[in-house]
């Protein structure tokens, strides 16, 4: 397994970059921390004629805060959201998802931007960014947009980023001061993507869940917004009753496809039961 | 040295730590039971291994196959000249070209009565039987350019029907070979003359039907050769990740026809074997083809997705197992049909018929009824073929005995360690004949199963079980008693015509500085053999371990012997170590009773030195025994020649093989919500007879270990109906990774085998035969009180959850 020879380009900025991306349209490729990228190189599935490499770009790295909320660059590794004090305060989630992302020495590699551009459906940050309301920052030669990170998911491993865009950032709203959230995961081995996978968020005040968000990972081409089960559990307190409801919904709101280890029934099974979990967690 | 190593009066390990001086000289009571570091750790650690893809040959090509994308298919149209033409590319070949180098080969032997297989060709000629089958060559300058070659060949298939499924295969609905009839490669049924009477006599009989997975090795380094073809010479010279270089030595001269003598095998460090590197195969024969053809070196390493294609795969299983026993728990006999699939060919030169002959052989292993009765096919199949992989049939039949003995105990009323130890063979009954015709000269089942539920502290666990279970925590406790075929003899293959060495042989060489040199033909393959063949033979020798220098892998330099399989490295090839180290040693005091001018028998070797044996007083070092003996032989008296060079080999004989023995036991948690089952603590006992090295010996269980539990949880290579493998990646195909492992508890009872001095037997496959039943029985005994139960490997969540009905 060798990779087909490719050209290598390491711009200085971000104008440069757009420009070799101009220059050399569907055929290049950006590089972030290679994880996917590489492997794919290697197994031959992609044979990009150029790799433009976004280490060398500042503008894209780090957690700052933003308002009350973040603004994280894509070049940001797993390690480091893993490991950020502000992270933990303003947006746990992700601290609670970081370390169900592969292992240690691809979270050292890895990066946000990489893996919400690559958009595995198994991934953990697109469900993430999905239940936090995240805006994904977009960059290009005709200027910056912002696409809110629920339209910004398309079709398996398709997004809203054109060829000649760079996703530069992402923008996390300031959690509401009852925040509360969770992220289940199940996999074979520890590391591996999410066979099933939940990412909670809601408001608990008087005992009652509020603005519940569950986005689900492993169950379709993209995070699932699972619209049903939230509903059935709005404004009530999780008990066994609306948790019930809760997981009853579910079966309009994901139609999984089996894999090669679980089939479909099984992925709605597993999907129930973290609803239940993530739930009785959430009004904990 | 003594003469019987009596490892239990020897000291306690010497240590060595980092930048300290070798172990002190222990050598009068002998490294035999030290738990000595590795010399080669250190080197493989710091990056220093040299493998065969290492090896940089001027002019060196690199080869490169197209494989076949169906499962079966006609070849109707195949264009090489497009990629002949591409950047790098010295040559093309399809397999008419390779075979006019090359012949052809059938993998059967003849103890295996009736087995039959169709002659096989390096690259496949007219038909493809599996996806992943070599269809021509491409040789280019740089693997890459290679790989950038292969795209561009062109070729039309007629898509024949697949023969995917055993039963399917069985039916000979479909004969993927018509010139044999039909589908089956090998049958064996056996019966004992008291099997009906038995079972008409029980008060019980249970009946259970298993699967297994189809897996595979999964070894670091991948396969890897580097043929260097010399044409001025007509020579051979071979650097092979194998563990049998004689063999191939044998098979690359009569398939290439080149003379046995002018071919020369070279194994440098070899990555991890388990018997995945000890077979023939075709894109490995093409590789010496191909550097015949066109006179210079080239080079083939299996990518990881090609090792999943192409290294063999094993297992695939479906049996039906039936146990007959009285209503006070005595086992009266077992029924097999054993059913199993190879793929298209039987493997050269071992056969595939060995791992279902195995299970026939070993089911019902470690019980003492009397009634038996085995049927057995090995089908052909449209996947990838399967032979001999780590335990070989082992797993198999410990999973079927283990399960249906728990089945039986359940019924019965009667807990699994007291039913287990009314039925294990008594420990004073050796030597003892099993009905299915093997021999045991001695085991130790009941100190074995003490010495376990007493480690493991059984009834502690039980209590705690039954606790947790009320707060509805699914914990379940599995036990898997085994044996273990090691130190096979020639009755494994040669008998059957196979130019496989049972017998192994070692040379040992006193240095004129005092050092000893070893060259052995067991090989290493990051197991430790060159490690204990160092304590082996510095103890027999009486010199440090720091003396001593082993070189293994190479025809040219070594004895000729098998290699390693079967582990038999330690008890076969340790036992040829130690007859040279003692008969060098003797040699030794020979030469030095000449120069002290004193009787050989007053003289002993110890610590590097000749001393007198009653006083130890030193007499000599050896460095002056060396010198002498090599330099200035002209004052030593007339007619003495020193002979510092010894050579001995060791074939077992008395037995077939030497069976050990041991048991496992497994601690699962079983999540009856999601069908995760967590791994909580894993026991062994076996007895491997003497241990040379407790460090490596632990190591070995343990890593056979995880290679069950790999069979039981997570590894399968799954193929799709059409026989596309569908997992053949790392991604996809699963092995345990060390966060998934529990922790390894592992204990030894040691009855040293009688057969041989060293008292060695095999403990290479004793931890990968028992731990899967031992998972599988910890599984459904968590699963108990809901009336579940899984039979089919791996015991993925979604099997777990059909079987609990949660979906
Ligand atoms: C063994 C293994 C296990 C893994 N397990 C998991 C897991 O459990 N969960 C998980 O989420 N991931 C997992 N990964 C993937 C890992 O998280 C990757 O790091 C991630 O998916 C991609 O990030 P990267 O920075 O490495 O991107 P790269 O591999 O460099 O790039 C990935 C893709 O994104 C594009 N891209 C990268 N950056 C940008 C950008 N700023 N703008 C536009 N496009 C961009 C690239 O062109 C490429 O197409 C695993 C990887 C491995 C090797």
């Amino acid at each position: 397994m060798k990779a087909s020879s490719f050209g290598y380009a390491r711009p200085a900025s971000l104008a440069e970059a757009f420009a070799l991306l101009a220059r050399h349209g569907e055929g290049a490729k950006l590089l972030a921390g290679g994880q996917s990228l590489i492997p794919s190189l290697n197994m031959r599935l992609a044979a990009p004629e150029l790799l433009v490499d976004l280490g060398a770009l500042g503008e894209l790295e780090g957690i700052a805060p933003l308002g009350q909320g973040l603004r994280i660059g894509a070049r940001t590794r797993h390690c480091e959201i893993e490991r950020s004090a502000l992270v933990a305060e303003r947006a746990p989630l992700l601290a609670q998802a970081a370390p169900h992302i592969a292992h240690v020495a691809i979270r050292n590699r890895g990066t946000l931007g990489g893996s919400l551009a690559l958009a595995d459906p198994a991934a953990e940050w697109p469900a993430c960014c999905v239940a936090l309301g995240a805006q994904i920052v977009i960059a290009s030669a005709r200027g910056e947009r912002r696409v809110a990170a629920e339209q910004f998911f398309k079709a398996l491993y398709a997004t809203e980023l054109a060829a000649d865009e760079i996703l530069v950032a992402v923008e996390i709203p300031p959690p509401a001061p009852q925040a509360r959230s969770v992220f289940l995961e199940l996999a074979r081995r520890r590391g591996d993507y999410a066979m099933v996978g939940l990412a909670a968020q809601a408001n608990r005040t008087d005992g009652q869940l509020r603005d519940v968000r569950l986005v689900f990972l492993g169950v379709g081409a993209i995070p699932v917004l699972a619209r049903h089960a939230m509903a059935a559990i709005e404004g009530k307190a999780a008990d066994a009753a609306a948790i019930a409801a809760a997981q009853h919904e579910l079966s309009k709101d994901l139609s999984p496809n089996g894999d090669l280890y679980t089939s479909a029934e099984a992925k709605l099974h597993l999907a129930r039961v973290l609803t239940g979990r993530a739930l009785a967690a959430l009004a904990r | 040295m003594n003469d019987r190593i009596a490892p239990d009066q020897l000291a306690p390990a010497p240590r060595a730590e980092e930048r300290k001086p070798a172990p002190a000289p222990v050598a009068t009571r002998g490294y035999i039971g030290a738990s000595i570091p590795r010399a080669n750790a250190k080197r493989l650690l710091e990056g220093r291994g040299c493998y065969t893809d290492d090896i940089q040959l001027p002019r060196l090509a690199h080869v490169v196959f197209f494989r076949s994308p169906h499962a079966h298919a006609r070849i109707k149209r195949l264009d090489l000249q497009p990629a002949r033409a591409q950047p790098g590319v010295i040559a093309v070949f399809d397999g008419r070209a390779i075979a006019e180098y090359c012949t052809p080969w059938v993998a059967v032997l003849g103890h295996l009565k009736g087995i039959k297989s169709p002659p096989q060709h390096a690259v496949a000629i007219e038909r493809v039987c599996w996806q992943g089958e070599a269809v021509a060559a491409i040789v280019a300058e740089t693997r890459a350019q290679g790989e950038d070659a292969l795209a561009h060949v062109e070729a039309e298939w007629e898509e024949l029907p697949a023969v995917t499924d055993m039963e399917d295969a069985l039916s000979g609905r479909y004969v993927i070979h018509p010139d044999l009839g039909d589908n089956i490669c090998f049958k064996r049924e056996l019966v004992t003359e008291n099997f009906d009477a038995a079972f008409a006599q029980a008060d019980l009989v249970v009946e259970e039907t298993f699967g297994f997975g189809r897996h595979t090795g999964v070894t670091l380094e991948g396969r890897s050769i580097l043929a260097d073809y010399n044409a001025a010479e007509h020579s051979l010279t071979v650097y092979h990740a194998t563990q049998a270089p004689h063999m191939m030595q044998d098979i690359f001269s009569r398939h290439l026809d080149i003379p046995e003598a002018s071919v020369r095998v070279i194994c440098k460090d070899v990555g991890g074997s388990y018997g995945i590197k000890v077979h023939v195969y075709p894109d490995e024969m093409a590789t010496a083809a191909i550097s015949v053809m066109l006179r210079r070196p080239v080079k083939f390493v299996a990518d990881r997705l090609e090792s999943f294609l192409t290294d063999i795969h094993a297992r695939e299983h479906k049996a039906k197992i039936r146990l007959a026993c009285t209503k006070d728990g005595r086992i009266l006999g077992f029924d097999l049909d054993d059913l199993t699939a190879i793929g298209p060919y039987s493997v050269y030169p071992r056969t595939s018929g060995i791992e279902g002959n195995q299970v026939v052989n070993l089911t019902g292993g470690p019980y003492r009824h009397k009634a038996y009765r085995a049927k057995m096919h090995v089908v052909f199949t449209n996947k990838n073929v399967t032979c001999q992989y780590r335990a070989v049939g082992h797993p198999i039949a410990v999973a079927l005995t283990e399960g249906i003995v728990d089945l039986a105990a359940a019924k019965l009323g009667i807990d699994p360690a007291e039913f287990r130890r009314r039925n294990i063979i008594p420990d004073d009954a050796y030597p003892y004949t099993f009905p299915s015709g093997i021999k045991f000269e001695k085991l130790s089942h009941e100190q074995c199963l003490d010495k376990l539920l007493e480690a493991m502290d059984y009834r502690a666990l039980r209590a705690e079980q039954a606790r947790l279970r009320a707060t509805g925590v699914y914990r379940g406790i599995g036990l898997a008693a085994m044996i273990e075929v090691t130190n096979p003899s020639p009755a494994f293959y040669g008998v059957g015509g196979a130019r496989i060495s049972a017998q192994d042989g070692a040379t040992v060489r006193l240095e004129p500085t005092g050092m000893v040199t070893c060259l052995a033909s067991v090989t290493e393959q990051g197991q430790g053999t060159d490690a204990i063949f160092v304590q082996i033979c510095a103890t027999a020798v009486g010199v440090s371990v720091d003396k001593v220098r082993v070189m293994t892998g190479d025809t040219g330099v070594t004895p000729y012997g098998g290699g390693t399989w079967a582990s038999r490295g330690a008890g076969i090839g340790g036992e040829a170590v130690l007859q040279a180290g003692k008969a060098l040693k003797s040699n030794i005091l020979d030469v030095a009773a000449a120069m002290l001018g004193v009787d050989k028998a007053t003289l002993d070797v110890r610590d590097n030195a000749i001393v007198d044996g009653a006083t130890g007083e030193a007499k000599l070092p050896l460095a002056e025994v060396g010198r002498v003996g090599y330099f200035r032989p002209d004052t030593l008296p007339m007619k003495f020649q020193a002979e510092l060079s010894v050579t001995r080999h060791y074939t077992p004989r008395e037995y077939g093989f030497t069976f050990t023995n041991g048991i496992q036991a497994s601690l699962v948690e079983v999540d009856t919500d999601t069908g995760f089952v967590k791994l909580l603590k894993h026991w062994c006992v076996e007895d491997c007879g003497t241990v040379i090295n407790p460090i490596l010996v632990d190591e070995q269980i343990r890593g056979g270990i995880v290679q069950g539990l790999g069979a039981a949880m997570l590894e399968e290579c799954v193929y799709s109906p059409e026989g596309q493998l569908l997992n053949g990646s790392l991604a996809d195909y699963l092995v345990p990774m060390s966060g998934d492992v529990p922790d390894i508890e592992v204990a030894h009872v040691c009855t040293p085998t009688k057969q041989s001095e060293l008292g060695a037997k095999g403990v290479g496959e004793a931890g990968t035969a028992g731990a899967p039943g031992a998972v599988m029985n910890a599984i459904n005994d968590a699963l108990a009180p809901l009336g579940a139960r899984v039979t089919d490997q791996p015991f993925t969540p979604e099997r777990i959850l059909r079987a609990l009905g949660r979906i």
